[in-house]
């Protein structure tokens, strides 16, 4: 049955990881509705959390081929119980609709805080669930919304201990000998080196 | 694997190395890419020059007396030779290409290999760092391009990062389930100097290339291998992979289970064994096809149900457990649910399942294979192989060769019907032995294949199989072939047409032959102009006598069979349809 899955896959820092991820899901058909990436805890491991919309027997294929890939730690697929998640949205309102006194408990209600104000606009922030910021964004929008941004998904996994101390080991371990060139710059290239 | 404690968390500083090698090799990347590769053991490598990548080829003039390289005649052949080589050999095939171009022909070879599990090492040429991005002359994104056919590929833009760059390409190539690597070296990193050394990739943290043996599923399969009345063993390519031939035939004689073949397994198994009951597939044997459904226990062992051999799924193998090992995760579960998963090298998982099988004997059940096998003998394989009247047949010149080479030779097919035929007729008897493009399917494949595997192996007799649309596709390496001295045994089967294609069309699209005929040149004039002997045979009478003097020749030698035109090739499960629909005529 086609349902939303949450992704994660844990990656070495490597040029390109992404492109490598995603080949997967193209090669299946499959879109990708969101995708966060960051480092996590242990330097040099990197998280990436993937909203798809599909079917778990496909998704367990699907991870079983990453984890198939030189530079990944591991990667899962969870049902929605599995994880503890968030998502943010930022919506940018006319400063007008602040005159509108119901605008106030919209925001109250929904547990959304202002972060900037300007002359021409301020800015809403809220954390939740997806629906919830497109139900925010929906009510908001007789106000004079001017524009909506919603971020990819943060998720935490309710039995990665081990897992996750299973990473924090790696940091005791060699790191592999392309690691830090990555992160430099190119060298100057002189001009004799340029001919052909 | 190093111990943990060992390993350290960075690299050494410079001065600190310095003083242990008294003076470090300050040499340019280009030197480094072929020291390195000397470092690995690489002996023999087959490329073509190009302005990107001309620095590494100024370094290895050089090194002519340690790297033997031979320069083909398209960058595609390069690759084939390289799997030719490393499939007899056993070592990682290694090609040079240049960017742009050079790097773009390398595709179909790395997507081959890929499919098929065969080490490579690609090392291509590319544009100075400060012009990757800008679309500078012959500038390829190589990387973005071979991604999903490598299993691994990285650009290097530094000298310095070079000798850790081939280093992990040959450990990730050559261990779990090999594959191809491509490795692109930017202009400037192949000029600029730096301090040399080397060390062996044994480790990356994030590759697991050995799993653990799970000794519970080895118990849990030899209890059902135990309890079984008809177990049934499936050889895959893996097995030649992890060398574990003598173990899977000593694991069919010890608990008597009969064994098939998927078309890159074959060798592995003599065909002559006792235990040996054929080869699987769409155009195998008829009874190890039916025989699947008829087991109770099935031990895959190294291959991936290919939907060539299962035909349709959701009727395969449904009334047996199935034990799968298998050293690739991924392939576990992905087209049949194993009851009984064993993640490891085959060797390993066997060598722990012979000794907790109880010594049995299944002579009924193998009796039942035999019995099966009269009617594809009686339907199929003896007019096939003994006509007495009518053109010439493939396979009558494919039991030829094997005749007279007594089932020793390497045999490197192409892909058609030739290669289906040579498949099901040649009596292989070493490990090995069979060289031919399975998951891709390559047209041309065999031509330069054979030139790899003949270097890989110059001890054995390579015979190449072709057919006449295949042999088009890559014959400029004759040229190879004529320059480096390769002394290949080329036969084509020529039925002047795409003859695959052309029997799915009149079996499957009411004998419309939408291109498939075939007007060919005169390929033993060919072979003249490139100086390879050859001759041309149309009739029975004199085919044994050109085989026998295609053997005896010194050297490459061409053989064109001129063979029935439109024969077809039986069994044949039609694709898409169940095991069970395998048609025999």
């Amino acid at each position: 049955m086609q349902k939303e899955y949450t992704v994660t896959v844990y990656t070495e820092d490597r040029i390109g990881i992404t492109n490598r991820i995603c080949v997967i899901f193209t090669r299946r058909g499959i879109n990708i509705t969101s995708l966060t990436t960051a480092e996590t805890e242990i330097p040099g491991v990197y998280k990436f959390i993937i909203t798809v919309i599909s079917e778990k027997e496909k998704l367990v294929k699907i991870v079983g081929q990453i984890e198939r890939l030189i530079e990944i730690h591991r990667a899962f697929v969870h049902d929605e119980d599995e994880v503890v998640y968030q998502e943010l949205a930022l919506y940018k309102i006319s400063t007008k609709a602040l005159q509108n006194g119901n605008i106030e408990q919209l925001i109250r209600e929904n547990n959304a805080r202002i972060l900037t104000i300007t002359e021409e606009y301020f800015v809403l922030e809220k954390t939740g669930h997806q629906q919830e910021l497109i139900n925010l964004q929906a009510k908001l929008a007789p106000y004079g919304l001017i524009e909506y941004s919603k971020s990819g998904r943060v998720a935490i996994i309710k039995w990665s201990r081990r897992f996750h101390d299973h990473l924090k080991e790696l940091e005791t371990q060699r790191i592999d000998n392309l690691k830090q060139a990555q992160y430099k710059e190119h060298t100057e290239v002189s001009a004799e080196e340029e001919s052909i | 694997m190093q111990q943990k404690d060992v390993l350290p968390m960075k690299p050494e500083p410079a001065e600190k190395r310095a003083v242990a090698n008294a003076a470090p090799l300050n040499i340019t990347g280009s030197e480094a890419v072929i020291r390195s590769l000397i470092a690995e053991g690489v002996e023999t490598i087959f490329g073509y020059p190009g302005g990107a990548i001309m620095p590494i080829y100024d370094a290895l003039y050089d090194f002519q007396d340690k790297v033997h390289h031979i320069l083909v005649r398209h960058e595609q052949g390069a690759t084939h030779a390289a799997q030719g080589y490393a499939r007899t050999s056993g070592k990682t095939g290694v090609v040079f290409a240049t960017s742009g171009p050079g790097a773009t022909n390398l595709v179909t070879g790395l997507a081959d290999a890929y499919m098929d599990s065969t080490p490579m090492v690609c090392i291509t040429g590319q544009v100075a760092a400060h012009l990757l991005g800008t679309d500078a002359f012959q500038e390829t994104d190589v990387i973005g391009i071979t991604m999903p056919i490598t299993k691994w590929n990285i650009q290097v833009t530094r000298p310095e990062d070079i000798p850790g760059a081939i280093a992990k390409a040959f450990y990730i190539a050559g261990t779990g389930r090999p594959g191809p690597v491509l490795v692109d070296i930017t202009r400037n990193a192949q000029v600029a100097k730096f301090d040399f050394e080397y060390k062996k990739c044994d480790y990356i943290r994030s590759y697991r290339p050995v799993p653990r043996l799970d000794l519970e599923a080895v118990e849990a399969a030899a209890e059902l291998i135990n309890n079984s009345k008809k177990p049934y063993i499936f050889c895959g390519h893996g097995v030649l992979l992890s060398g574990a031939e003598k173990e899977l035939i000593a694991l069919a004689e010890k608990a008597g289970i009969p064994v098939a073949s998927t078309l890159l397994g074959l060798s592995a198994v003599p065909v002559d064994h006792p235990k040996y009951v054929g080869y699987l597939g769409m155009h195998g044997n008829y009874a190890p096809n039916i025989m699947t459904n008829e087991c109770d226990v099935l031990l895959a062992v190294g291959m991936r149900f290919d939907d060539r051999i299962t035909g349709d799924v959701s009727q395969y193998v449904k009334q047996a457990k199935v034990i799968h090992i298998e050293i690739d995760a991924a392939e576990i579960n992905k087209i049949i649910k194993a009851d009984v998963a064993i993640h490891a090298d085959a060797k390993t998982a066997l060598e722990a399942l012979i000794a907790l099988v109880k010594p049995q004997q299944h002579d009924e059940w193998i009796q039942e294979f035999r019995e099966a096998d009269k009617q594809e003998e009686e339907k199929v394989a003896r007019k096939e192989l003994y006509p007495a009247e009518g053109g010439l047949k493939m396979a009558e010149v494919v039991r030829l060769i094997s005749e007279r080479t007594e089932g020793k030779a390497v045999l490197v097919t192409d892909v058609g019907q030739h290669q289906m035929i040579a498949s099901r007729y040649y009596r292989f008897k070493d490990p090995n032995t069979n060289i031919t493009s399975g998951g891709m399917g390559t047209m041309g494949f065999a031509l330069p294949a054979a030139m790899g595997a003949k270097v890989g192996t110059p001890e054995k007799e390579v015979v190449a199989v072709i057919g006449d649309g295949c042999f088009q596709m890559t014959l400029q390496e004759l040229g190879t072939i004529y320059q480096s001295e390769i002394g290949v045994k080329i036969v084509i089967l020529n039925n002047n047409f795409l003859g695959m294609v052309r029997q799915w069309q009149q079996l499957f699209f009411d004998k419309r032959y939408s291109s498939t005929e075939m007007t060919n040149p005169d390929f033993v004039q060919i072979a003249k102009g490139f100086f390879i002997p050859g001759k041309k045979v149309t009739d029975r009478s004199e085919i044994a006598a050109a085989v026998d003097e295609m053997i005896s020749h010194k050297g490459a030698y061409l053989l064109e069979v001129v063979v029935e035109k439109e024969d077809n090739v039986f069994p044949m499960v039609p694709s898409g349809q169940p095991i069970a629909n395998i048609r025999l005529e």
